[in-house]
């Protein structure tokens, strides 16, 4: 494999950012670009994820959400441009990426020097999956599969947890569950969280800072001040009409006719 | 553990399958009883094709004398070594191949082009190379070995899957270890599949190899049974090369059992 020429770093040192005082940023970005051939996909762009933070990233297909999340993951090579992230740091791809030929606590372990198989089984404890420890991948149903691909992202204690789109191939019900499960890991462990997804619902339910790239910068951003779990309330609606303005949606005169129903019906979560 | 138990041996074959194996062999066997009646009456005479009881009277006749076995052995360990030996070369190019643009390019197209030689046309030519003794047999089955091999372990290597190799990378593998863990278990079942192909060519290879000045083998067996018209014979070495062919199919099979247990396909929950 050919080297990242991103720069990680292991002790973090003050950065004057967006992050809390005192501590420096997980990942920073500045003036970013990509193209691919005449293309521009990431322009100019800049970013900032405290130690800790859950950030959710928004936008269109083609949009370079997930060129900006390939990068920070290292799986794009950053050139000698201006990017920091940690060097612990770990993916959940929107497929679960299993290898089929490996049981489930060895595809966790994977790439992990040592004697392995305990932290393994406490990875997959967390998950609720350590029953299925030594079951193969191809047994799995498509939400146990996610659930051992973030028991595999776990048991590195990331730094920085990258999830591109993780929830999007679940039925609705599971991934309501995987909500609830990767802010119960977040708050264990608390990573920095990327979470790329298309799902505006999912973002402000999730993130404590939801963004939007569009053109290849960060069009809009959003901070969620919603105590969790976060309910659909008026201030919840508030905020995703106006982050899918942002994404060019205009649902104005489409949530007005349901917005007096559901506000009755949905406790107002202040 | 009792998942792991459920997941490793599923009851693939047993039950349903056994109740109609009993229908599908009325024909055969009908067929065995009209060959006899047909030698004993004088329909089939015996040099043009052996009764059945004759066959098999032969054949325990040929076991006890130890004949046949000593000929069979020697005819394995060709099969063994010439496939062996192309199982090797073949394997090589397809990794030289499979694992580099560089080696694609050298190797690819040179393997190409001698894969459309008859292989089987070629034993003039290795007869002058190599002389009449065991050289040209083992070089002709481990020659025509190299093409199922290469092809398909070449092409399983380059099917596998690049989203898992890049998560796999994600996770910090690369070089030696990339491929030890997910490229080469990836490209097994092909590689398993071309080694069925390997098997069945080798045997066909072998019958023809072993006509060329044999002095033992089932080939030397029955290039003499055929001067002496003694169709018993030949036709139960004709059997050994079909259960030679079969053992060798269903040995394959056992191995891609064990080693592709993680496959859908032997997963039965």
């Amino acid at each position: 494999m050919a080297k990242t020429a991103i720069r990680t770093r292991t002790d973090p040192s003050p950065v004057s950012s967006a992050a809390p005082a005192g501590a420096a940023p997980a990942v920073r970005v500045r003036d970013f670009h990509r193209r691919f051939g005449d293309v521009t996909v990431l322009d100019r762009l800049n970013l900032d994820i405290a130690q800790g933070e859950f950030v959710a990233l928004l936008g269109r297909s083609g949009s370079g959400k997930t060129t900006l999340l390939r990068t920070l993951a290292g799986l794009d090579s950053a050139g000698d441009q201006d990017v920091t992230v940690p060097t612990a740091r770990a993916v959940v791809f929107q497929e679960p990426r299993l290898l089929p030929w490996k049981n489930i606590w060895r595809n966790v372990a994977l790439g992990l020097p040592g004697d392995v198989r305990s932290r393994a089984e406490a990875a997959l404890t967390e998950v609720g999956l350590s029953h299925r420890m030594d079951a193969w991948p191809a047994t799995l149903s498509g939400g146990e599969a996610q659930r051992a691909a973030l028991a595999r992202a776990l048991v590195r204690e990331p730094r920085l947890l990258l999830l591109d789109e993780p929830f999007a191939s679940l039925d609705a019900l599971t991934r309501i569950k995987m909500h609830g499960l990767v802010l119960s890991l977040w708050r264990a462990h608390a990573p920095a969280v990327l979470l790329v997804t298309h799902d505006v619902d999912e973002a402000i339910s999730l993130a404590d800072r939801v963004l939007v790239l569009e053109k290849g910068r960060i069009a809009a951003e959003e901070r969620i001040d919603l105590p969790r779990p976060r309910e659909v309330g008026a201030g919840f609606q508030a905020i995703r009409r106006r982050l899918l303005g942002h994404l060019g949606v205009d649902v104005a005169h489409a949530e007005a006719s349901r917005a007096t129903g559901e506000s009755a019906l949905i406790a107002f979560p202040q | 553990m009792s998942l792991a138990d459920t997941v490793r041996f599923p009851a693939t074959f047993t039950g349903v399958r056994w109740a109609g194996l009993g229908r599908r062999w009325v024909s055969p066997i009908l067929l065995l009883v009209l060959w006899e009646i047909g030698a004993r009456t004088g329909l089939i005479p015996s040099r043009v094709l052996a009764a059945p009881s004759a066959v098999a009277a032969t054949f325990w006749g040929m076991l006890v004398s130890g004949e046949l076995p000593t000929n069979l052995a020697v005819s394995f360990v060709r099969v063994a070594i010439g496939l062996l030996a192309g199982v090797a070369v073949g394997s090589g190019l397809a990794l030289t191949a499979g694992l580099s643009r560089l080696g694609e390019d050298a190797v690819d197209p040179l393997v190409q082009m001698l894969r459309t030689l008859p292989v089987l046309a070629l034993s003039p030519l290795f007869i002058v190379w190599f002389g009449i003794d065991e050289t040209p047999k083992l070089t002709l089955i481990a020659f025509a070995v190299v093409f199922p091999v290469y092809l398909n372990l070449f092409n399983g290597i380059r099917a596998v899957d690049p989203r898992l190799i890049e998560a796999a990378r994600s996770f910090g593998l690369s070089g030696w270890s990339l491929i030890r863990e997910v490229v080469l278990p990836g490209a097994l079942p092909s590689f398993l599949l071309g080694l069925r192909f390997a098997l069945a060519v080798a045997i066909l290879v072998l019958v023809v190899a072993e006509q060329i000045n044999a002095q033992a083998g089932l080939g030397y067996l029955i290039n003499n049974a055929r001067d002496f018209m003694r169709t018993d014979i030949i036709v139960v070495c004709l059997i050994i090369y079909a259960l030679l062919g079969l053992g060798a199919d269903s040995l394959v099979r056992a191995v891609e059992r064990r080693a592709l247990a993680w496959r859908p396909s032997f997963l039965r929950t």
